[in-house]
Formats: structure tokens, sequence, C-alpha cells
């Protein structure tokens, strides 16, 4: 198999020339990793890497000097990748997939991938005897988790808040953010009644990952799901299709704008807080960035936060977030997993909740005073948190994804008929989860 | 009576020589060895282990009990390539309807390809025509017209995407909105427009190239006989421009049948409406589904071929453009010709003998 292997690397590099074939050879599986947790250095110390994305709020760099300046000896060079998913993963799978391209050591995996990287052996078990988790989120614990087995530490969770315009619902006599789609759009007329161009509500439904979690969400705060307990797909029950054929309706009624279907996270953002919009479905991230009062944002000050509402009451979140997970080709693991406790302990976990309003995979900080006063809404994001359901743990995720996306984007932008869509979507999702 | 004697080497019944050798040939095959060599290092050998790659399939199955993926390759023949074709399971529904995925892509490929190249063809002639023209400010406009050639085509797909957001340039030009980011006949369009901006003053300047050697004196020649504008353009540029421009042409076409950076930049990946063979194959390279992926870029590879094929077989378009092989090629033509002629003759001559007697030869 190695001569393969190595043959392929020949392959790959002349392909990149002719580019045409340019995709064909560079890649494939790998069998030389069967070593199993036990096996491994737990102890050997070196500089190391960590991959994570963009880093909008210029904060992990800080971390990392801060890191760096007591450890000299154990130096972390931090790698940033795209802004978008999609692509961060494909880098990190190029680089577990190409030979001799060691250089990835810690990764800072989103949630969804845990499944597929673990079990593809991208990553390695991270052993109970080295690692805790002792005081973190339950539901983020169980997305690091994999077959029962610890793959990756929680670094930060996320969960979906309801940005709404507080000034402009106090100025239409509401005073609290609404619990229901009905009352969202009830609220929505309110303010349009004064306020004649503006459009009710965003999210991020261009097609991309995002649209899975827009849409799961739909599915989600409705009582349907995506996935049962079994992991049989049940997309296409009545309370799921209740939640997409709503969402539809607000397409169709123009609650939604059109141009919502091409937004991802950034530009529904800017849609935001150029004043556009008086509800968006949008992560923490966006809040401190929202806030901003130095002219980049006109609803700073005027804006708040409240839970996603759901069909006949509070909404259910799609349960973000990231993990540090540790590469097969990592060498220096000792100073991986000190790297990795010390990134994920309170300190540091505050300091990024506080500068980029990452929520904390630690529980106990939901309720540190200081930061529940930077960010009022903390308590409610951990209810939001707590009840947030994952998106599917497929290991092909990526063709799973690709299905919902292709169906949701059908049911958003085309307005096809919401029960057919979905019909189908069931088949096919029950052919890619089947073991 | 002249004939006879080029035509022995052709009538002999030894291998065909050169008839321009010089008896050199094992020289020169052992200098262009080492290139020979790199060729077929960085082309011959990837494009054989690609075709090696699409026999197999990636193992992609779960272990039910440890949820760990076993690893490596089957060997499947040459099911990726039926697949391809007969792959039911995958519809999607794109500008064209629903049909299977590399379908649609091909369908895709084609439009953009005829579309495009029809647009860049009229554009770029007329580039070079003013390109050409000797006013004030000449090299201004020819800087201005070959800008957009030379900006990175992901970079112009960034600049165009900000042009086709929903509240962009585009959309306040024509007083609507126009989702040309979603995924509709708006972002074929929007891939058309950007793809012609960039490379319409490709042709351009090969048609330029062209139209820079053509002598001054034909014109005045037409001048003086008194043709009109649009006759000296039909009758004396574009047959003299056509050696440039059909190259141009096929260049341009390979290029757009490979188009993969304008789309999944400014559209998006995943996106049936301007999904390409190539973005198909990227795609599926993606899923780690190397073997289908490599079938997809051969299918590609052979379809690109045959459209050089055809191009240069139908409209002669002359790629290596070097006057020696050039004149080689017509000396052989030449030979095969007048020998084809001489045995015609013998032949009639034979028969007419006996009937008629000898007509002028």
């Amino acid at each position: 198999m190695s001569r393969t292997r190595s043959v392929r690397r020949v392959a790959a590099t002349g392909l990149s020339l002719t580019a045409v074939l340019a995709m064909a050879a560079c890649g494939g599986s790998d069998s030389s990793s069967s070593s199993s947790a036990a096996a491994l250095n737990w102890d050997q110390k070196g500089p190391i890497t960590y991959v994570q994305g963009k880093d909008n709020n210029n904060v992990v760099q800080p971390l990392v000097d801060k890191w760096n300046a007591a450890h000299p000896d154990e130096k972390v060079t931090f790698i940033q990748l795209s802004d978008k998913a999609d692509e961060q993963r494909q880098k990190m799978i190029d680089n577990a997939t190409t030979n001799g391209s060691s250089g990835y050591d810690v990764l800072s995996l989103d949630v969804v991938w845990t499944a597929e990287f673990a079990a593809k052996q991208y990553v390695v078990e991270l052993p109970s005897d080295q690692f805790k988790t002792d005081g973190m989120l339950d539901s983020a614990v169980d997305g690091a988790s994999y077959f029962n087995k610890l793959y990756a530490i929680p670094a930060s969770s996320d969960g979906a808040l309801l940005y709404y315009r507080k000034d402009l619902l106090d100025a239409a006599g509401i005073t609290e953010a609404p619990k229901t789609w009905d009352d969202m759009k009830a609220a929505c007329a309110k303010v349009k009644a004064t306020n004649k161009s503006i459009d009710c509500y965003g999210g991020q439904f261009q097609k991309y990952e995002g649209l899975t979690c827009n849409i799961t969400e739909w599915v989600n705060s409705a009582g349907g799901e995506f996935l049962d307990k079994d992991g049989k797909p049940q997309v296409n029950s009545e309370a799921s299709l209740k939640g997409v054929s709503y969402l539809q309706g607000m397409f169709k009624d123009g609650t939604i704008p059109a141009e919502a279907t091409t937004w991802m996270e950034e530009p529904s953002r800017q849609a935001f807080q150029d004043g556009k919009l008086v509800f968006l479905r949008q992560w923490p991230y966006a809040y401190s960035l929202m806030q901003a009062s130095d002219g980049s944002s006109k609803v700073n000050g005027k804006f708040g936060i409240a839970p996603l509402p759901g069909l006949t009451g509070p909404g259910v979140s799609t349960l973000g977030g990231h993990n540090m997970a540790v590469t097969k080709t990592a060498k220096n693991l000792g100073t991986a997993k000190a790297f990795i406790e010390w990134y994920t302990s309170a300190d540091q976990e505050k300091v990024l909740a506080e500068k980029a309003s990452l929520a904390p995979s630690l529980e106990s900080l939901y309720s540190d005073a200081s930061l529940t006063k930077q960010m009022p809404y903390l308590p409610t994001l951990l209810e939001s948190i707590k009840t947030a359901k994952a998106r599917p743990k497929a290991v092909q995720y990526n063709d799973v994804t690709q299905a919902i996306q292709d169906a949701s984007y059908d049911v958003v932008k085309s307005g096809k008929d919401p029960k057919a869509t979905f019909d189908s979507l069931q088949t096919k999702l029950t052919d890619l989860t089947k073991a | 009576m002249a004939t006879t004697a080029v035509t022995a080497p052709v009538q002999s019944g030894k291998r065909k020589k050169n008839p321009f050798s010089d008896g050199q040939e094992r020289l020169a095959w052992l200098l262009n060895l080492p290139t020979l060599a790199v060729i077929l290092f960085v082309v011959g050998i990837p494009i054989v282990l690609s075709i090696r790659e699409s026999l197999f399939r990636t193992n992609q199955g779960v272990d039910p009990n440890t949820g760990l993926v076993a690893s490596g390759d089957t060997f499947v023949g040459l099911d990726n390539y039926i697949n391809a074709f007969t792959a039911t399971a995958s519809p999607v529904t794109g500008v064209w309807g629903t049909m299977p995925r590399l379908v649609n892509a091909f369908i895709n490929n084609m439009f953009f390809t005829v579309v495009c190249v029809s647009i860049e063809t009229v554009l770029g002639v007329a580039m070079a025509l003013i390109m050409a023209r000797a006013f004030k400010g000449t090299g201004m406009v020819r800087a201005a017209i070959l800008v957009p050639w030379a900006i990175p085509t992901i970079v112009s797909a960034m600049l165009w995407k900000v042009v086709f957001d929903a509240n962009g340039v585009m959309n306040r030009l024509i007083h609507k909105q126009v989702l040309w980011l979603g995924d509709s006949a708006a972002s074929q369009w929007a891939v058309i427009i950007a793809d012609v901006w960039k490379t319409a003053p490709f042709i351009g300047l090969m048609t330029l190239a062209g139209l820079q050697t053509i002598p001054a004196e034909v014109y005045e020649a037409a001048k003086v006989d008194g043709s009109s504008a649009w006759r000296t353009f039909t009758q004396i540029t574009l047959p003299l421009i056509k050696p440039a421009l059909v190259v141009a042409v096929l260049f341009r076409t390979l290029d757009t049948m490979r188009m993969f950076d304008l789309p999944y930049g400014l559209i998006g990946a995943n996106k049936y409406s301007v999904e390409t063979l190539s973005m198909f194959a990227f795609m599926e390279s993606r899923s780690q589904r190397y073997g289908a992926a490599a079938a997809y870029s051969i299918l590609l590879f052979l379809l690109i071929m045959l459209i050089a094929f055809l191009f240069i077989k139908l409209l002669g378009a002359d790629v290596v453009g070097d006057p020696e092989t050039r004149a080689i090629t017509e000396q052989r033509k030449r030979l095969r010709k007048l020998h084809k002629q001489q045995v015609q003759r013998t032949k009639a001559k034979a028969s007419q003998t006996i009937t008629s007697g000898e007509s002028a030869a």
C-alpha cells in the first residue's frame, strides 16, 4: 500500500500542472494509522501549530502570543484558514490525506466534523486518563464524542440568538421579544406601520452550511427533527414539514426579503447593522461587532437579544461551537495536550468570550459576574445551548448536508412544494445514513 | 517531364523519409530526449495514473461497532464511468430540468462555451479593430482593454460578486432586484458577463497581432477600387486574420470547457445552474470519491481532446505556427497530390492509348 501512496504523491504533484486532471489523484484515505490512543506518547514537548478559521475579532493571536511568552520552548504557531466553514474543513482534510505534509497539529473542528474526522482517523482519540471534561456543557462534550469515545475538547459552544431592534419594538409599544413566529410577524407588522422600507426577518439562506443550520432550527422549533434518536431520518414528518412550510410562507409573503437567499453570516450581519432588518437570526459572534461604536454599525445600543422563537413556544437552536482535536500526524502531543488544557481553561475562555463573544464551553462562566455584566444575554444563551440540537452526526456529513441544502434551497428560493421536496430528501438521507 | 524527379522518393518502396532531412534524425532525438522525459513525467505519467485511479473506488463504509471507516480502495473496473451516465440516485435540478448531475454539468459546459466564446469573438474582433487604429491615446485604449485579462480569474470573480450583490451596482443600474448570486438562469448570465469581460481582450489581443501583419497596400488598393468598409472587412480583413482568430477561438473554447474558478468563486459550490464538469469532479473529490472524480476528469479530458481535434481538422487551426513544419507538411501534401495525379494520368494514358491517342499533357 505504501508504494501506491508514494506513487500517488508523484501523481498529485504532476497533476497540479495539468489543470484538467488536477483533482484526480490528490488524496485517498490512509491505511497506515490503526494505532490505538494508548500507544501515543502524551509527554513529548516541542513546537506545534494551531489551526482554525478566520479570526474575525483578532483575539486568538494575542492569546497565542501570551502562551508563547510563557512557553518559549513550546511555541505555538497560529494558522488562520478561510472564514468559510466548508473551506476550513477541506483544508484540514487535504492536510490529513496528503502524505508527508504534517504541519497541522491542533485543529479547531466545527462540532459537525467530529464524526467524520474521528471515523476516518484524521484525529486521534483522547484518552480519558489524560483529558478531563469536568464542568463542560453536556451537549458540547457529546458533540465532541463519537461512538462514546472522546475525540476532542470543546473550546467554545454556540447557539443561535434572535437579534432584534429594541428601539423599533419599543417605539411600536412592544416590550418583550417575540416567543413564537406568529408573534414575530405581528411585531413586524406594527414596526412596518411607521418604517415602510424595513424588512422583517433575516437569516443565512444562501446555499451553504449555514442553510443547514437555519433549516434545522425551523424543523426542530416546530417539533420535528432531522434524525431521530436511533439515527433514522424523519425530515418528512408532519411536524418537520410544518416548520419548513412556515419558513417558505415567510419568504412568499415578504416577511423575509428575497435577497436573504444570497446571505451568509457576514452579509446578513451587514444588513442588520445597516438598519435594514427588524429581526436577525445570528450567532453570538456578531454581538460585539454590532455594538461597535466607531460608526461601522448603525444599530449599536439599539438592539436586544433573545432566544429563537418557535412555532408554539421558544425555538430550538442548532448546536454550534468548536472543539480542539489533535491530528494523527502531530508529534509533540505533550505540548498539544497542555495547550488545549490551557486554551480551554476558564481564564482563556473568558477572554474569548469578552473579546469575541465566543460562548464558553465551561458552564460556570455563564454565571460569571463580570461576563454577564458585559454580555447580559449569556444566561439566555445558556438556555439556548442546553436545548440546542446538533446537526446529524453522519460520517458522510458532506453528502448529508448537501442533500439538505439542495432540498432547502429548492423550498426557500424556488418555492417548491415542501412535502414533495422533503419526501425525496427523506429517501436520500435514509440511503446516506444506513450503516 | 519535371515531375518524374520529384516523385521518385515517394514512389520508393522503402520507409518514408522526411524530404528535408539531412540525416541527423538520431542526433535530433537525442537532443530532444530530456524534454520528452520531462513531458512524460509531468503529463504522461499523471494521465496514466489518473486513468488507473478512475478504476478504483474509495471505501466509505462505516464499521457498525467502532464507527470507524475501513480505509482503502476497491477495484471496480469501468463502474465509475458507467455510473456517471446511469446514476439515477442523484438527479439534480438546474436550469435545464432534472437530470443526472454529470449530464447537467455537461450541458452547462456546452452552454457556457457556445455563448461565451461567440460573444467574446465578436467583441474581441471589435476591440482589435479599435486597438489597431492609429489615433490619439491608442496606448491608453490598448492598456484599458487589456486590464481585465491581466486580473487573475478568482480576483475578478470576487470583484463581480460585489457588482452582482443583491444591493450591488448591477441591480442599481437596471433598477430591478435580480438575485444573481442565487442559483438560477441569472447566475448563468452573471458568469457569462464576467467571463466575457475578462477574456474578450484575449481574443482582441490575438486578433490584433493578426491585424498588424496585413500590409497597408492591400487596404489602399481596396480603397482605390471603391470597396465599401463592410466589404473591405469581410473580404480582406477577416480572411487575413483568420489564422490568428481561429487559434484564439480554439484556445478560448478549450479554456471555457474547463471553466472552474469563475463560477466557483462568483456563484459558489453545488449550484447546479452553473456547475461545470470540472466543478463536479472537484466536488466529488471533496467528498473523498477520488475514483469517480478521476473518471469525470478523464471524460472531460476526452471531450476537450475531441473538440480540439475537430477544430484543427475542420477549421484548420494552425496551433504550432512554425513556418518550417508548415513548409514540410505542405510539401508532403503537394508531393502526395502530384503522385496521385501522376498515377491517374498513367492510368488515363493507358486507357486513352487505345481509344483516342494522346491529349494535352
